[in-house]
């Protein structure tokens, strides 16, 4: 096999374990709330702007920047709740979509506005290491496993806690789930907290392969529904798996021509899907 | 049918004098505003049954780029080469629209399934670096005045191009409406078993509603970058251009014949009052601003303004028929 090809295999792998994270949020939100966040990828461009400033700016370590930017998007997640989705809930979806189609516009704006559209960096230099003549980025492995281990937490959290056991029944039933005495807006505020710290890690573990600049959410947003449709929207590991299969046509198209054309390709093959398989590849 | 209302016919008189009184700045916000009117018009011919298309930059894309592109290098006259986008964003429309409708991909499914299809005009655009500039844009060889290559310097005659075409979308919306279009579209956004089991071809409904968005909105395309004599593969199908459209749409009114108008005087109104206001440092308060009240929109008033001024007067012929009893 062809050493460039591997490398872009690896580092399509790599690249697919942050999306899985951005992916699981998502879904999560979805599953729950029944809710497409259309905004999610620019909630990320604000975790990575909150990490930009305080590490390379106020000179906070960049550790502390980063669980103060989870943090932070924890708490706009929550506010996006509170102010956008829940007077929207009982509205027809696509009314829903298209609020959180106004948030992608002003947080993109006022981005723009606070910032301007510079690419800003935050300047950690991470080492490359060679393995076996493949070259991989020392941030990509952070990425990759931190990403793994946002995912394993999640599915601890939501499968072995009391709170995870009443966000998963909700998804299922959210009618007979009132009557057993689960506080449905709770559990909603929950649930977009958690979305928002899932969004806030990715945007850490982005901001160190990435610069970042107001419009940076449109390169992950749509991939990121792409992903969570191929999965089977609610579907968290139907959108795992979707997470690796995007990112390596995105890699090995990519090898072969050019990196847009590897994204026309990738919706090409989502809009097919889509159409031939609405409820996702796992479906039965 | 109604015939012609007198405010009509004043309106329009004043649309086509208009030209001989204002100052060149004022003509090409007008322009400008007749344009975009034209597109959110087109968008709105599908958008009011709840066919929601995140996705018109595709049309508006390639609209824009196919007679730049014949034009630049082939020398092909936008009279042949316009026609020829429109035929294609038709046909891009049904490819979608069919498989779509066939097998029930609806609601927001739909709208990311035509964000997905903007993303993939707009990326191919930017993979054809070669000759279309990529990210960087291009912009039409320049001729001069000349009806052949309908490029006009003197902006007059662009905005007698963008009245007609105005007038087009709206007697396009008319004519969509006669007859039992209308309701039979209307019929199918509420119930669709219900809809075919009383006869109605929905496929045929909402693939002719589909394919007439789809078409005016690649002709909007065409004419805009053919003012602007500019091209930039995000500003004609960006995922930004989709969501202005379904914005402007919603807050002028997607239900009313003149409410996606409306939309655009209130944006591009917006717009420049903000830079006027403002001046150029602050980039993005227009955007920002259409954002928060996008959410307001949706939140508080989704038939938008033209759609409230609607309900009130429907409230009160209401109360009047009440009191005259």
């Amino acid at each position: 096999m062809d050493i460039y090809l591997l490398e872009a295999v690896v580092n399509g792998l790599l690249l697919g374990g942050v999306l899985a994270l951005l992916a699981l949020g998502l879904n999560l939100i979805f599953g729950v709330i029944d809710v497409v966040w259309i905004a999610y990828a620019d909630l990320v461009m604000c975790g990575m702007y909150g990490v930009y400033w305080l590490h390379a700016y106020f000179g906070w370590p960049l550790a502390l920047a980063c669980v103060a930017a989870i943090v932070g998007v924890a708490l706009l997640g929550l506010l996006v709740h509170l102010l956008i989705i829940a007077p929207v809930l009982g509205s027809a979806p696509i009314n829903q979509l298209l609020a959180t189609g106004g948030l992608l516009y002003f947080l993109q704006s006022f981005a723009t506005l606070l910032f301007g559209t510079d690419f800003r960096n935050i300047g950690v230099r991470l080492p490359v290491i060679e393995l076996g003549g493949i070259f991989i980025s020392y941030a990509r492995l952070i990425a990759f496993a931190a990403a793994l281990l946002g995912a394993t937490a999640l599915y601890l959290f939501l499968k072995r806690s009391y709170l995870g056991t009443a966000i998963r029944a909700i998804s299922q039933d959210r009618e007979v789930m009132g009557l057993m005495g689960v506080d449905q807006r709770r559990i909603y505020l929950i649930t977009s907290a958690i979305g928002g710290a899932l969004a806030g890690l990715a945007a850490c573990l982005l901001a160190l392969q990435y610069d970042v600049h107001p419009f940076i959410g449109n390169t992950f947003g749509p991939l990121t529904f792409m992903i969570c449709v191929l999965g089977g929207l609610g579907n968290m590991l139907g959108g795992f798996i979707a997470a690796f299969i995007i990112s390596q046509i995105i890699a090995i198209g990519g090898y072969y021509s050019s990196t847009e054309l590897s994204y026309v390709l990738a919706f090409t093959l989502f809009i097919v899907l889509m159409i031939a398989r609405p409820r996702g590849i796992l479906a039965r | 049918m109604r015939a012609w209302h007198p405010a009509a016919l004043v309106g329009l008189a004043a649309l086509v004098a208009l030209p001989f009184v204002v100052p060149v700045y004022f003509l090409h916000m007008l322009i400008q505003i007749l344009l975009w009117g034209f597109i959110y018009t087109a968008w709105s011919l599908m958008g009011r049954f709840g066919f929601v298309s995140l996705g018109h930059g595709a049309f508006m894309g390639i609209g824009a780029y196919v007679p730049a592109l014949l034009w630049n290098y082939e020398g092909v006259t936008p009279w042949l080469s316009i026609p020829l986008s429109m035929l294609l964003s038709a046909l891009l429309a049904l490819v979608i629209g069919y498989p779509c409708f066939r097998l029930k991909v609806v609601g927001h499914y739909f709208a990311l399934v035509t964000l997905a299809l903007g993303q993939v005009v707009m990326l191919t655009i930017v993979a054809a670096r070669d000759i279309t500039g990529g990210s960087l844009g291009m912009t039409q060889k320049l001729a001069g005045h000349s009806w052949y290559a309908l490029q006009f310097p003197e902006k007059g005659y662009f905005y007698g191009v963008a009245l007609v075409v105005w007038l087009g979308g709206l007697a396009t919306w008319r004519w969509l409406d006669r007859g039992v279009g209308r309701e039979a579209l209307q019929a199918i956004s509420e119930d669709e078993e219900a809809a075919a089991a009383v006869g109605i071809d929905v496929m045929r409904e909402k693939l002719r509603v589909t394919v007439v968005s789809a078409v005016l909105t690649a002709l909007g395309g065409a004419l805009y970058v053919q003012y602007l004599m500019y091209l930039n593969p995000e500003t004609v199908s960006g995922i930004g251009v989709s969501l202005q459209i379904v914005f402007a749409a919603i807050a002028g009114g997607m239900y009313t014949p003149l409410g996606p108008t409306v939309g655009a005087l209130l944006t591009i109104a917006l717009t420049e009052g903000l830079r006027v206001w403002f001046g150029i440092s602050f980039v993005g308060a227009a955007n920002t601003i259409y954002g928060i009240l996008l959410v307001l929109f949706i939140i508080f008033m989704p038939r938008g303004i033209l759609g409230l001024f609607e309900t009130l007067r429907a409230r009160r012929a209401r109360a009047a028929a009440v009191a005259a009893q």
